[in-house]
């Protein structure tokens, strides 16, 4: 059984999804302007903000990527579900 | 290489078990111009494409496996609970015959996913108009999906789709611009 996950959890992931969708756009944008030095502050500005967010949903889903730290002693944080589908 | 992260690009919800939908949208998953053919194709272009534009082809090659990703999750979510009756009625019963509720690179139709979907020419601006055309017609996909379907739940996550389609084939118009601009500077008159 996969555990449950807050209401606030969901919130924080709806924030991160919309961050990184911005930096996506932002992406793509600099791969054909890449000497736009408005968008590339933009890029930065958006990845100091996601930090913290990132962080949240984190302490409460565990890593969102590898190669983070497994914070638990004896539980592999990794393959825990719920995957994203089953959020 | 590639990674992996452990969250959808875009929220993926469905109103109700509904596997009529998924029926249409496996044709974005396995079909001619769908998501896996958009990520197959632009992954593969990038080695031979001039410098200036490979950076684009691996973001939009990998975001596609993230839309790919977004679509597997619709369907799951809209076959999960159908029981063989709703299987039947909405006409997935070679479907389930074969595969069960678990997913299939097929069309709409059935026809299992074909790399003759996707072109390699070798050359940029075949390669890019190429790309261009398969992006305004997975739009156009996904317009006639929104058409048919009456969940908003799910509508407003195809809409969000249906944007990125808009937004690649803009991307890659102005990669055109950029290698004739290349081009005609390398001219010698």
């Amino acid at each position: 059984m996969n555990k449950e996950l807050s209401s606030d959890f969901r919130e924080n992931l709806k924030k991160l999804q919309a961050i990184d969708f911005a930096m996506m756009e932002l992406t793509l944008y600099l791969d054909t302007h890449p000497d736009d030095s408005k968008a590339i502050e933009q890029y930065n500005e958006y990845s100091e903000k996601r930090k913290d967010l990132k962080q949240k949903v984190e302490e409460e889903y565990g890593p969102l990527m590898l190669k983070e730290k497994n914070n638990k002693e004896n539980q592999w944080e990794w393959s825990q579900g719920p995957w994203p589908w089953q959020v | 290489m590639w990674t992996y992260e452990k969250k959808l690009q875009y929220p993926v919800k469905v109103s109700e078990c509904n596997p009529k939908l998924a029926k249409y949208l496996i044709e974005q998953y396995g079909g001619a111009d769908g998501e896996l053919a958009a990520a197959l194709r632009y992954l593969n272009q990038r080695y031979t494409i001039p410098d200036k534009v490979v950076g684009l082809l691996t973001d939009i090659g990998t975001e596609e496996f993230a839309h790919l990703e977004m679509i597997a999750a619709m369907v799951y979510k809209l076959t999960k609970d159908a029981t063989p009756d709703q299987i039947k009625e909405a006409g997935l019963e070679g479907h389930y015959t074969n595969h069960g509720v678990s997913l299939f690179y097929h069309n709409t139709a059935g026809k299992p996913f074909e790399v003759q979907h996707i072109q390699s020419k070798g050359d940029p601006i075949a390669d890019l108009y190429e790309d261009i055309a398969a992006e305004e017609k997975a739009r156009a996909t996904y317009q006639w999906i929104i058409d048919l379907s009456d969940d908003p739940d799910l509508n407003d996550s195809l809409a969000f789709l249906r944007e990125r389609e808009i937004v690649h084939s803009q991307r890659f118009r102005e990669a055109v611009e950029l290698l004739k601009d290349e081009r005609d500077r390398q001219k010698i008159f």
